[in-house]
C-alpha cells in the first residue's frame, strides 16, 4: 500500500495541519510516513502545500511529480495540480471559489462543498476536517479512530475541548461524498 | 526500554538529540530554514532538566565563538544555521579546528549566493568539504537523508568531534530541516560531571591545578617552523579520519551499468527516480556518501571499474562531482544534473537527465 497526496489551497486554510493529522493518523496505523511542506514566503497570503506521502514500505521521495490524490482547495492549485494526478488517481476539489471545473476525465473528480458545510456548521476553523473528512469518504486510507488520535497528538491539551467538534467535522465531510 | 516512535520535523529531531546526548550547550541565532532548532530547544527548556544552557546569542559570530569557548572547556556544544550564517561562522570554525577542539555544527543549505532564498539547496559542499574558513583543516561532514540521520548524526557527530578533537558538521538541507517523518530518538544520556569531564578531556581549561601543568588553548604560534609541526600533527589526524570514518550506503550497485552518486535529500529523490528508471530496464544504482569528508574514494573507484557512467545529482551546479570524478581518475563519463537557487529537482528530471546524458544506454 502506498498513497502518493498533495494538499494545496490558500495560506490560512488549515492545510498543512490537515496534512499533519493525516500523517499522524498513518503514523497510528503504523505506517511510514512523509509531510514535507512548501515552506517558501510564498504562504503568506498565497498558495500553501503539503506532499504527505503514507506506505507499508520504506518511501524514497519525499518529493514527487505525480499523486495519487490531489485535493485542491482554490483555483490556482487546482490549474497547478490537476495535470499531476496519476491516470486513475483522485481529485477531490472544493466548488468555493473555482470558476473552471477540472476536465480531466482519466481521473476519478471528485466536488466537496466543504466551504458550505462549514458554513452550516458555523465555525470556519473546522474547514480542514471537513475536507479530511471527505478524503476518508473518497479513500479511507486510515480510520476515523487512527484520525482522532492523531488531532489529539497534533493539537495542545488546552484545546483538546475541541476534539469533538472536529469529529464531528469529519463525519459531516464523510456524509458529502455519499454520491 | 525502547523509545516511542514520534513524528518530528528534522530541526526538531535535532534539538531533541542534543539534548538526549546529554549536550551541555547550544549558541544559536534564528534563520530559515532552520529555526525550529531553537525553537524546540527552548520550548523543551532544557536548562530545567538536564541542565543544558541554550541561549540565542545576538548574532552568529557571538554564538560561534560561545561554541568555541565552550569547546575549550571540554564541554560538549553545538551550533547551528542556514547557509549565510554559516558563511559567518567560518572563522570560528578554522579556529576550532586549529585550536583541535571537539564541537557539532548543524548547517541547514538554503539557496545562495548571498542572502539568497530560503528553500533547500546543497551550495555549501564546497564551504564543509573544503575548509570554509582560512588555512589546512578539514571538517567532519555528515551528510543526513532523513529525519532519523538528523537525530542520530547528533550523537555521531559529537563521538567523531570527541574522539578526533576537531570540528564536525551535519551538512543538511531544507527538506530534512522541514520536513516529518517517523523517528525514535535516542535514549537521555546524563551530561557528563566536572570529573568525567577532566578525566576524559585532560586538555580542556578548567582551572589549573596543582596536579597537573597549565592547559594552554591558543591558535597563534609566531615561530613558523612550530607552526609546520603543528600544521603535520593536524595533516595526520586527518589522514586517519580519512582512514577510519569513510561512510556511504549504496541501492541496487550490485548488477548495475549505471551509477548516480547523490547525498543527503537528493539521494531520496534520485533513488525514486532509479526505481522507475530500474522498472524501464535500466540497471543504475545509487552510492549516497554519508561522510562528504572523509569522501568514499575508493568504493567510488571501484565502481568505475564496473559502471559505464556515472551521474552526480546535487542540488547545486556542480561540487561533489569534482571529488567524484578525482576518485574515479576521470576513467569513465561522469555527469552532473542539479538545480539551483532553491529549486529542488523532482524524480522525473532525474530521469530525463540519465537519457539526455547517457542516449546510448
Amino acid at each position: 500500500m502506498k498513497e502518493e497526496i498533495i494538499i494545496a489551497g490558500f495560506g490560512g486554510q488549515g492545510v498543512l495541519s490537515m496534512g499533519k493529522i493525516l500523517a499522524y493518523a498513518a503514523l497510528m496505523n503504523n505506517l511510514e510516513v512523509t509531510w514535507m511542506p512548501a515552506y517558501g514566503p510564498e504562504q503568506r497570503g498565497g498558495t500553501a502545500n503539503v506532499t504527505v506521502i503514507l506506505s507499508d514500505k520504506p518511501i524514497s521521495s519525499p518529493v514527487l511529480d505525480s499523486y495519487d490524490i490531489a485535493i485542491v482547495l482554490n483555483q490556482q492549485s487546482l490549474d497547478k495540480f490537476e495535470k499531476h494526478v496519476k491516470p486513475g488517481g483522485v481529485l477531490i476539489y472544493d466548488a468555493y471559489g473555482i470558476h473552471h471545473a477540472p476536465t480531466r476525465t482519466d481521473i476519478k473528480v471528485c466536488k466537496v462543498d466543504a466551504m458550505d458545510a462549514t458554513l452550516e456548521m458555523g465555525n470556519s476553523k473546522i474547514y480542514n476536517m471537513i475536507v479530511l473528512g471527505a478524503l476518508l469518504g473518497v479513500r479511507p486510507i486510515v480510520d476515523l479512530d487512527a484520525v482522532i488520535k492523531g488531532l489529539k497528538k497534533t493539537l495542545p491539551e488546552r484545546h483538546h475541548t475541541l476534539i469533538p467538534l472536529n469529529e464531528a467535522a469529519i463525519k459531516k465531510g464523510m456524509q458529502l461524498t455519499n454520491y | 526500554m525502547s523509545e516511542e516512535i514520534k513524528l518530528l520535523k528534522g530541526n526538531e529531531a535535532i534539538a531533541h538529540a542534543a539534548i538526549r546526548y546529554g549536550a551541555d550547550g547550544y549558541f544559536g541565532y534564528p534563520i530559515t530554514p532552520q529555526s525550529e532548532i531553537l525553537e524546540t530547544l527552548e520550548e523543551l527548556m532544557p536548562w530545567e532538566t538536564t541542565g543544558m544552557v541554550v541561549l540565542q546569542a545576538e548574532s552568529e559570530l557571538a554564538a560561534i565563538n560561545m561554541v568555541y569557548g565552550g569547546a575549550a572547556c571540554g564541554k560538549a556544544v553545538l551550533t547551528s544555521s542556514s547557509s549565510p550564517g554559516i558563511s559567518l561562522k567560518q572563522e570560528a570554525i578554522s579556529y576550532i579546528a586549529a585550536g583541535e577542539l571537539p564541537a557539532l555544527i548543524v548547517n541547514v543549505m538554503r539557496g545562495g549566493p548571498g542572502l539568497g532564498t530560503i528553500q533547500p539547496s546543497q551550495a555549501d559542499y564546497f564551504q564543509a568539504t573544503k575548509g570554509g574558513g582560512h588555512g589546512d583543516y578539514k571538517l567532519i561532514t555528515l551528510a543526513p537523508w532523513s529525519v532519523q540521520e538528523m537525530a542520530d548524526f547528533v550523537g555521531l557527530g559529537f563521538d567523531l568531534a570527541f574522539k578526533y578533537r576537531t570540528p564536525a558538521i551535519i551538512l543538511a538541507d531544507g527538506i530534512v530541516g522541514q520536513m516529518m517523518e517517523k523517528v525514535q530518538l535516542p535514549p537521555q544520556r546524563k551530561r557528563r560531571t566536572e570529573e568525567e569531564l577532566s578525566k576524559e578531556c585532560p586538555w580542556a581549561i578548567t582551572g589549573k591545578q596543582s596536579s597537573r601543568k597549565r592547559n594552554i588553548m591558543t591558535t597563534l604560534e609566531l615561530d613558523p617552523a612550530v607552526m609546520e609541526t603543528i600544521n603535520i600533527r593536524l595533516q595526520k589526524k586527518y589522514e586517519l579520519i580519512d582512514q577510519n570514518e569513510v561512510m556511504f550506503e549504496e541501492y541496487h550497485t550490485s548488477d548495475a551499468d549505471y551509477l548516480i552518486v547523490a547525498f543527503g535529500s537528493i539521494a531520496r529523490i534520485a533513488l525514486k527516480a532509479i526505481e522507475d528508471l530500474r522498472k524501464q530496464g535500466i540497471k543504475i544504482g545509487l552510492l549516497r556518501p554519508i561522510t562528504l569528508w572523509p569522501f568514499p574514494k575508493n568504493r567510488i573507484l571501484e565502481l568505475s571499474n564496473q559502471v559505464k557512467g556515472i551521474l552526480c545529482v546535487e542540488i547545486n551546479a556542480g561540487q561533489m562531482i569534482e571529488d567524484v570524478r578525482l576518485s574515479c581518475h576521470d576513467r569513465i563519463q561522469v555527469y552532473h544534473f542539479g538545480r539551483l537557487g532553491g529549486i529542488v529537482p523532482n524524480p522525473q528530471e532525474i530521469i530525463d537527465s540519465f537519457y539526455n546524458n547517457f542516449p546510448q544506454h
